[in-house]
């Protein structure tokens, strides 16, 4: 599965649109990773734990995207954007959205 | 006696949200300029990739591969600078402490994306997106943590 964030894909031709798909996520922090949080908050800079949480879930909700986009037939995604927000005290979702295409 | 343990008390309650202060004054000062450094490093050994927010590609040269990469990064306030950003907001205007905390954030965010690639040539349609994820120190005051994402589309020429 090729992905991009551009509209097309450089370098290769888009034959077939089979539309948007998605995947999401919602993430609790824990209250381990929140400790060792609070103390770095302290001195400030990065919170790696965080970092990780978050990336891990960038990847499942990505993940969840790609088999959505197989299911279809397509072997790529294009225009694929990310956002986030925070939707409740401690949780923030993460959604990941794009166009599944076939490339030839 | 009784009184001198009281004043005892009264210092320490007073004392040391300053000790604190001055605490996190000096370490996360020193953490704030350690992190610069190695930044402004890195970006003078990535300074012929470019990450732009076209989508704008050399017309004669063919492009072997492209492929979505992202990269992101977590950041907060140290305590100090925290309680500096309060008054100003009493005050209105700039504020300093989080122009300096989101600038290392987005040029970190933005060098780790190269250092997953970093053989390839530039990053195009590089776009920034920074959220706030919730204050971690369960208060509702403040701006707790903040999330930098950054996206793009990684090319390698053929060479």
């Amino acid at each position: 599965m090729i992905l991009t964030n551009t509209e097309t894909i450089p370098g290769l031709n888009i034959v077939e649109h089979y539309g948007l798909v998605s995947g999401n996520t919602v993430r609790a922090k824990n209250i381990g990773r929140d400790i060792a949080a609070g103390f770095k908050n302290l001195v400030g800079g990065e919170l790696k734990g965080y970092t990780e949480l978050l990336e891990d879930a960038r990847n499942e909700a990505t993940n969840r995207m790609i088999e959505q986009a197989a299911g279809m037939g397509a072997n790529a995604i294009v225009n694929i954007r990310f956002s986030t927000s925070a939707v409740a005290q401690g949780a923030a979702e993460l959604y990941v959205y794009g166009t599944a295409v076939k490339v030839g | 006696m009784e009184e001198d343990f009281n004043l005892v008390l009264v210092l320490l309650i007073y004392a040391l949200p300053v000790l604190l202060a001055l605490m996190a004054f000096v370490i996360g000062g020193l953490i704030e300029r350690a992190h610069f450094k190695s930044i402004r490093t890195r970006e003078a050994a990535f300074a012929h990739y470019p990450a732009v927010p076209t989508c704008s590609l050399d017309g004669d040269r063919v492009v072997g591969e492209a492929r979505l990469v992202t990269a992101s990064i977590v950041v907060s306030l140290d305590y100090f600078k925290r309680i500096l950003a309060a008054f100003r907001n009493v005050f209105g205007g700039r504020v300093r402490s989080y122009e300096s905390l989101l600038d290392r954030a987005k040029r970190e965010a933005i060098l780790r994306m190269k250092e997953q690639y970093p053989e390839a040539d530039l990053i195009v349609n590089m776009r920034i997106n920074t959220s706030q994820i919730g204050t971690t120190d369960g208060r509702k005051k403040g701006m707790g943590a903040v999330e930098v994402l950054a996206t793009g589309t990684v090319v390698r020429y053929q060479s």
